[in-house]
């Protein structure tokens, strides 16, 4: 569950300010899969990183879980990304000549799962992500984009987190293969019933989504939550 | 996060750039190696000028006449030049001074020695059989100067090793018994000293050894005697014994005034002292040299961690997006330093061993490596470690996660 409250953001250059978010308030109950949409400068990543734990509002409340996340130390935050969240980025921030496995086991190696527990959960993310067996132990160079990217929703989902964010997943990628991934995320909402937050500029990516939020000059001009295309009751269980 | 994820995290990163760990190491190793094998050869010198200085012989004091000043004139002729010291004075110290275990006087002066055909200059020293305790020496063949000699003022020699060389030929036989000439007179070969290589102060095998009594009559002519060397029964009483041996020598000489005391005593240990503060010093040049190399590796690190944090700003920010805290990035960019330098600090001290074995085993050196200059070297490294990884891992550390994910 997830409680957006009136969240403002300033950010201040100098004697300039600039109000990134200007009173922004919503909510996202557990299995939905929501897209947040806008144009450059909407503020809509600025939303992310507040959604993310990577920065805090200046004014307004965001509640994760029924902790209120706005007012946390940098530690703190760490803590709940590390926890909660589960990022999946446009440009797909793999570690270079390093291999598939390694790379989705990272975010355990910070939560000190131990040894055999990390293997054992990647493999379980990865093939949830839909990667075929043969490139687990594949160098992330070695993968194609689709791939490449279906390895960071694989990361994402290794720590069964609250909530997975999706910063333009298929920027990178044309057309065919972004198709692919928006499916893999769309499966993984239905089929495990994932909490996915998805951030685009471009509706027909958003459009994938059950409900989507647009956002424009740091304010929701529309949210079609209410009339959601399908409703939300999926299974809810751990992939 | 586990510690064992740090090194393995430490050691994935630094071996997937080789060649750069490598060069980087490099600097560390070249630092560690020099400073180890400049020490170890410091400590060497040391110890082969130490063990020179010995090899005159253990715990001496060499009494030396002083300078001669005629009365009422102003004119000194140099130290050492005076006759005041006699046989008598050497019996005396033997007698009086309880801390002397042997006292051996000595006449020396330079002569033409003349074989069969053959002649060479040396060094002859008339002497007492005590000189063999106090110098250290041992004989070869036959026998030293004997007591009896002394009395009866045999005309008996004993030759050093190279002496014999230059008179009979290497390494020649028989020579015990055969006569040689000194300034006309004939002197019967009674032994042959044990080779001692180089001293600090003049070869022994180059001098040739005769009663005491027989060079004063024969060869110098004078009752004096040019030095009286007197060896002291432990170290730890050589300052006594020296304050004794002046006071004995300027009651016997009737001097009440110290200062114008007509001999000096030179104390072996005081030359000891200072040939090991030389050396000592030399060793703290050699080593400060080399801890500037040191340091320039050092910078090394430090530079390289700065280049990789920079390149690395983006998997920094993944790292803090997916809940690495401030500690983590920072140990683990500090773990890298460390690494770097204690590796390098390791092949360093094989390198320094190996330089140092190289001088011991091509004999320019007897080299020695002490365990607190390898200890040292280990502490040092991994201090530099800290010290200079410490700045680029607290920048990594301090990256906002926003801006790194963002950085091209």
């Amino acid at each position: 569950m997830i409680e957006v409250r009136d969240v403002r953001k300033t950010y201040t250059t100098g004697e300039v300010e600039f109000e990134a978010l200007r009173g922004v308030s919503f909510s996202i109950k557990d299995g939905e899969f929501v897209a947040i949409m806008g144009p450059s400068g909407s503020g809509k990543s600025t939303l992310m990183h507040i959604l993310g734990a990577l920065d805090t509002p200046t004014k307004g409340k965001y509640i994760l879980d029924g902790k209120d996340v706005s007012t946390l130390s940098d530690d703190e935050l760490a803590d709940i990304r590390r926890d909660k969240i589960g990022f999946v980025f446009q440009a797909f921030n793999l570690l270079p000549r390093t291999t598939v496995l390694r790379n989705v086991m990272l975010p355990l190696v910070y939560a000190e799962v131990d040894g055999e527990m990390r293997k054992t959960k990647a493999e379980q993310a990865l093939r949830a992500a839909g990667l075929d067996e043969e490139h687990f132990i594949h160098l992330s160079n070695q993968l194609s984009g689709g791939q490449i990217q279906r390895v960071a929703i694989a990361r994402a989902l290794v720590n069964d987190p609250t909530l997975i964010l999706a910063d333009e997943p298929t920027g990178n990628l044309d057309t065919k293969t972004g198709e692919i991934v928006l499916g893999t995320f769309q499966r993984l909402n239905e089929e495990y019933g994932r909490t996915i937050v998805l951030i685009t500029h471009e509706h027909e990516i958003a459009k994938h989504a059950d409900r989507i939020i647009s956002i424009r000059d740091g304010k929701i001009v529309e949210d079609s939550g209410t009339h959601a295309r399908r409703s939300a009751h999926h299974r809810h269980e751990t992939y | 996060m586990k510690l064992t994820d740090i090194f393995e995290e430490t050691y994935f990163a630094l071996s997937s750039n080789k060649v750069r760990s490598g060069l980087t190491m490099l600097g560390i190793v070249i630092g560690i190696g020099s400073v180890i094998a400049m020490v170890a050869i410091g400590q060497g010198a040391q110890g082969t000028i130490q063990s020179n200085i010995e090899a005159i012989g253990s715990n001496l004091l060499i009494v030396r006449p002083g300078a001669q000043r005629g009365v009422g004139t102003q004119v000194s002729s140099g130290r050492g030049s005076a006759q005041t010291l006699t046989v008598e004075d050497a019996e005396a110290i033997a007698k009086n001074v309880p801390e002397a275990n042997a006292v051996a006087p000595e006449v020396s002066g330079r002569y033409q020695i003349v074989g069969k055909g053959t002649n060479t200059n040396v060094s002859v020293t008339g002497t007492t059989p005590d000189y063999l305790a106090v110098r250290n020496l041992q004989i070869a063949e036959g026998s030293f100067v004997t007591d009896q000699n002394i009395r009866s003022l045999s005309k008996v020699v004993v030759l050093g090793p190279t002496v014999r060389d230059d008179l009979f030929g290497e390494n020649a036989e028989n020579v015990v018994g055969q006569a040689v000439r000194i300034r006309g007179m004939e002197f019967r070969i009674i032994g042959i000293t044990a080779a001692k290589g180089g001293g600090g102060f003049g070869s022994q095998d180059e001098m040739a050894f005769v009663p005491v009594s027989s060079a004063q009559k024969f060869l110098t002519g004078s009752d004096s005697v040019s030095t009286i060397n007197v060896q002291a029964t432990d170290a730890s009483v050589m300052t006594q014994a020296e304050e004794n041996i002046t006071a004995l020598l300027l009651e016997r000489h009737r001097i009440s005034d110290p200062q114008l005391a007509d001999f000096s005593i030179m104390n072996q240990s005081d030359i000891i002292a200072t040939a090991s503060s030389i050396t000592e010093t030399l060793t703290m040049l050699l080593a400060a040299i080399a801890g500037i190399s040191l340091l320039v590796g050092g910078i090394g690190i430090m530079n390289m961690m700065l280049t990789t944090v920079t390149e690395r700003t983006r998997e920094i920010g993944l790292r803090k997006a997916i809940g690495a805290k401030k500690k983590d990035i920072n140990l683990q960019f500090l773990s890298e330093a460390i690494m770097l330098t204690f590796g390098g600090g390791a092949l360093g001290i094989v390198l320094g061993w190996l330089i140092s074995f190289a001088f011991a085993y091509f004999n320019v050196l007897e080299t020695e490596i002490s365990g607190a200059s390898v200890f040292l070297a280990f502490g040092v490294s991994a201090f530099i470690g800290i010290v200079f990884g410490y700045y680029p891992a607290r920048r990594a550390a301090n990256l906002n996660p926003i801006e790194a994910l963002r950085y091209e």
